[in-house]
């Protein structure tokens, strides 16, 4: 199977008053086409800025310096403009957010939002086309209200609701790769798993790759078929899922397990930052990539 | 304090108001050791120099009875200095103090004093400041009068704004429960929660004072002459433009100058002690 | 629609509450002149009789009580007494003097929010970059000095250095336009004059930029300041996740939520103009409100002082009124909240 895509020993460093620091320290990842992978971390292990390395945002922040390999589907990454990505983004490549209500602008219908998002791919769509384009996405996110919810504002739907309008946003432009960082985690537990199941379904049904960044390994062991563990800024184990989960080989991974039945509520556990063998070299279980 | 001032000095900007400011200052301070003809500053008549353009002698140029502009500018600047410290130090405790009551207090008091202030703040500001001056004698005091009339309301508003969330707030509730009175709460509980807005409305108004006063004596509803100010200066060269352009051009650009300053410094502080919150 | 029309009851009726205040505050002010607005009016060379007679005349021997119910009284009728300057009803010298500094006022908000805006959004759209910077120091260096002193510069560059614009007026005398609303950019075009027209703003437009530039820069840097937190928000990061242009983010995206909490503001400093009119027109000898207020200032003319404020204020709390009904309009959290709050 070819790779959607792959990252190839990463750095990102940021300018600032006391001189650079370093965030990633070379992270090498790869998703294979229609596969589920996920990128585990607490936060500030850089899984969030990972993915908005791939689409191409960081790098426009002039206090940024990224290096290392960014392949899509093939493409060197680095060698299109910024035009060129920008055309990915949103077509080919596209992104769920942490909050749906507060990523939907408050000031414009989910209609209109919508009708933006279709015309990425099609942009002399009609907002005729674009309604009825949008209510069959919606039929399939099971929103049968369509009409209503295309003309209502965010702040009018509940958060279940704006989730599954996003999830419909985001595979709207059948995009081959799809990056969700920690979807849902700002929703109640049981809305948060009926969407990922939603999520889940409609990934598998179209065949797009799903980078899936999370703190949760409860939910990561549901939907994704391999595992990246990510701690501070680099990846100490790898591997397909199950494999991981029966024999977690590194000592962090292990960590974040002990503590994956108290994460329920959303926020990740105290770990002793101190223990030195969260330092140890990567484990990397048969299946992954070598 | 020390960590805001050594950000200030770093900011290009933001030292280049300090710099500005301090010129400023320290030419109203030290007018009399720095202007270089301090006498110019009354009722001086010199009719071999009058009405001239910028010369080594008179580097900005003189007035109509021959006064040098450059010492009459110093001069202005400590009126505009004065009446903006004295409008400052009357005006923010004035407003701060009808704020936090309305504020804490709701119900009627509330009702009462933000009416009184919206009645104030629905006269735009400088028709206020001008009316009060057709009534008072126009002088300096007078002046502060006005503007410090027409400046508490937004105080007011400010903190009145500030001490209604307040209002609701876990160690205030604390405060009541213990049995502290109103005085306590607002003075001690309430107002140094509105500190930062209120020191960095200051900095940024020192400017707007400059400019409110310098427009009620370009009207002839401020400060007479003989005393030098600013505004009365730009009124009395604009009837003489183009030719004499030197007798608006200079204080206009005095004013300019010393607003701008402060407009910096409160810029930047304003930014740092929003980043803080 | 019915919770803006609940909006905009409440805020009438507050506005009048406050104009009733505004009204006491003037009144109460003229009343604590100093001398004998008799005497001021009638001039040394009355007789005693005269000037009791006009005492009498003006209810100035009633307590001040009294006198504001009069006042009232007539000011329901839409008399605001005669001006002791012109010998005229000062609601006909208002008539006359208040459409000049309108149009003035009203073309120099026009370009307050058609420079300022779009400005503000560059400045953010380059946020930390040279355009920025630029348009920041320039937007500083507009909000710090005076619009009389504006006024000086802007005439001294354009219309002596440069002689683009006249240095005074409306309208070149030439011209002979009936007045309809006094308006005479309206004027002219229902005259289907098309020169003088041209003439009227050729006239209007220095006085018009003096007056505003320091609203511009108000208006850029509110503007950018809401931007640049707006730029923060997820939405905007999912736009730019969605690959949508940088230039379609700033003028769609961020501009819109962030034009709502710049527009309050904005709105007083477009009703600040109305008293920084007077400083321009000074200068550009504008004839409008101005030199007829500050001679009835000079004069202690109580009733033109009371009606001149008066008038200004109920202007001012009508614009707010109108920028209220525009944020309402613009904020879908208003428009469609069932109980009508702000």
């Amino acid at each position: 199977m070819s790779d959607v895509l792959e990252v190839r020993d990463l750095c990102l460093r940021f300018r600032g008053y006391s001189g650079m620091s370093e965030v990633l320290h070379g992270i090498s990842l790869n998703v294979r086409a229609g596969e589920r992978v996920a990128l585990v971390g607490e936060s500030g292990s850089g899984k969030s800025v990972t993915a908005r390395i791939v689409l191409g945002l960081l790098q426009e922040l002039p206090s940024a310096q990224v290096e290392g390999g960014l392949f899509f589907e093939g493409e060197d990454l680095n060698r299109l403009s910024r035009r060129q990505w920008q055309a990915l983004r949103g077509t080919s490549i596209s992104m769920i957010f942490q909050d749906p209500t507060s990523s939907l602008n408050p000031v414009f219908t989910i209609g209109t939002q919508f009708a933006e998002v279709l015309r990425r791919r099609d942009p002399k769509l009609s907002r005729e086309a674009a309604d009825e384009r949008a209510g069959t996405l919606l039929q399939s996110v099971s929103i049968h209200d369509h009409a209503r919810v295309l003309g209502a504002y965010p702040f009018q739907l509940s958060g279940g609701m704006n989730q599954r309008v996003v999830i419909a946003m985001a595979l709207a432009n059948h995009p081959s790769l799809l990056i969700a960082d920690e979807p849902g985690t700002a929703l109640d537990v049981t809305v948060q798993a009926q969407t990922l199941k939603l999520m889940h379904e409609l990934v598998e049904r179209s065949g797009t790759a799903v980078l899936f960044i999370s703190h949760n390994l409860g939910v990561v062991r549901e939907f994704a078929d391999r595992v990246f563990v990510i701690y501070r800024g680099r990846i100490v184990e790898q591997g397909p899922t199950p494999a991981i989960f029966e024999d977690p080989g590194h000592a962090y991974t292990r960590a974040l397990m002990a503590a994956v039945p108290r994460i329920t509520g959303g926020g990740l556990p105290e770990l002793n930052d101190s223990e030195s063998a969260f330092l140890d070299p990567m484990v990397v279980h048969e299946g992954g990539k070598a | 304090m020390k960590r805001t001032i050594i950000i200030l000095l770093r900011n290009p900007l933001s030292l280049l108001g300090a710099v500005l400011v301090a010129a400023v200052v320290l030419s109203a301070v030290l007018a009399d050791y720095i202007a270089p003809f301090p006498g110019h500053r009354g009722a001086v008549v010199d009719f071999v120099h009058f009405n001239q353009g910028p010369t080594a002698r008179n580097v900005m140029g003189t007035d109509l009875v021959g006064r040098d502009l450059f010492s009459r500018i110093l001069y202005a600047f400590r009126i505009s200095l004065i009446l903006g410290v004295v409008v400052l130090a009357i005006a923010p405790p004035i407003g701060t103090l009808v704020g936090l009551f309305a504020g804490y207090l709701g119900g009627r008091a509330e009702f009462v004093l933000m009416r009184l202030t919206d009645v104030f703040l629905s006269i735009p500001p400088l028709v206020l400041a001008i009316a009060m001056m057709g009534v008072l004698e126009p002088t300096l005091m007078n002046a502060m009068l006005a503007v410090t009339a027409m400046w508490w309301p937004w105080y007011a508003r400010l903190v009145y704004n500030i001490a209604r969330s307040e209002r609701e707030e876990g160690y205030v509730l604390a405060a009541e429960v213990i049995g502290a009175s109103t005085l306590h709460i607002t003075l001690r509980e309430i107002l140094p929660n509105c500190l930062p807005a209120i020191i960095t409305k200051m900095t940024l108004d020192m400017g707007f004072v400059i400019i409110i006063a310098s427009s009620l004596s370009f009207l002839g509803l401020g400060v007479q002459p003989p005393t030098p100010d600013l505004g009365s200066m730009v009124a009395e060269g604009a009837r003489y433009l183009p030719d004499s352009w030197w007798l608006t051009v200079f204080p206009g650009l005095a004013i300019l100058i010393a607003v701008f300053g402060f407009n910096l410094i409160g810029d930047a502080l304003r930014e740092i002690l929003g980043a803080d919150q | 629609m019915s919770a803006v029309l609940r909006l905009l009851s409440r805020r009438l009726g507050i506005s009048l509450i406050v104009l009733v205040g505004v009204s006491m505050l003037i009144f109460g002010i003229a009343r604590v002149i100093p001398g004998d607005p008799a005497r001021i009016a009638l001039g040394p060379n009355a007789t005693e009789e005269q000037v009791a007679n006009l005492r009498e005349a003006l209810h100035l021997n009633d307590p001040v009580v009294v006198q504001y119910g009069y006042f009232v009284a007539d000011l329901l009728q839409g008399d605001l007494g005669v001006s002791l300057y012109t010998n005229r009803p000062v609601t006909l010298d208002i008539a006359q003097f208040l459409p000049a500094t309108l149009e003035l006022v009203l073309f120099a908000g026009v370009l307050m929010v058609g420079i300022g805006l779009p400005l503000g959004m560059w400045s953010a759209r380059y946020r930390g970059r040279w355009p920025d910077h630029l348009i920041r120091v320039v937007s500083l260096l507009g909000v710090s000095a005076p619009s009389f002193v504006w006024a000086v510069i802007l005439m001294l560059l354009f219309a002596f250095f440069l002689p683009i614009f006249p240095i005074a007026g409306r309208i070149t005398d030439s011209f002979e336009i009936t007045r309809v609303t006094g308006f005479l950019l309206v004027d002219t075009l229902l005259a289907g004059n098309g020169a003088a027209f041209a003439d009227a703003l050729w006239h209007i437009f220095l006085p018009a930029f003096a007056l505003a530039v320091s609203g511009i820069g108000q208006a850029a840097r509110l503007t950018r300041a809401n931007m640049v937190e707006t730029y923060d928000r997820p939405y905007v990061e999912m736009a730019q996740a969605y690959g949508f242009s940088a230039r379609r983010i700033a003028a769609k995206y961020a501009f819109k939520p962030s034009l709502i909490p710049s527009l309050t503001i904005i709105g007083l400093d477009f009703a600040a103009m109305l008293g920084n009119a007077f400083l321009v027109e000074a200068v550009f000898a504008w004839p409008g409100l101005s030199r007829y207020g500050v001679a009835v200032i000079l004069r202690k003319d109580l009733n033109a002082i009371i009606g001149t404020v008066l008038i200004i204020s109920a202007t001012f709390l009508i614009v707010n009124l109108i920028v209220d009904l525009l944020i309402a309009f613009l904020n879908p959290r208003i428009r469609h909240s069932e109980r009508g709050a702000s």
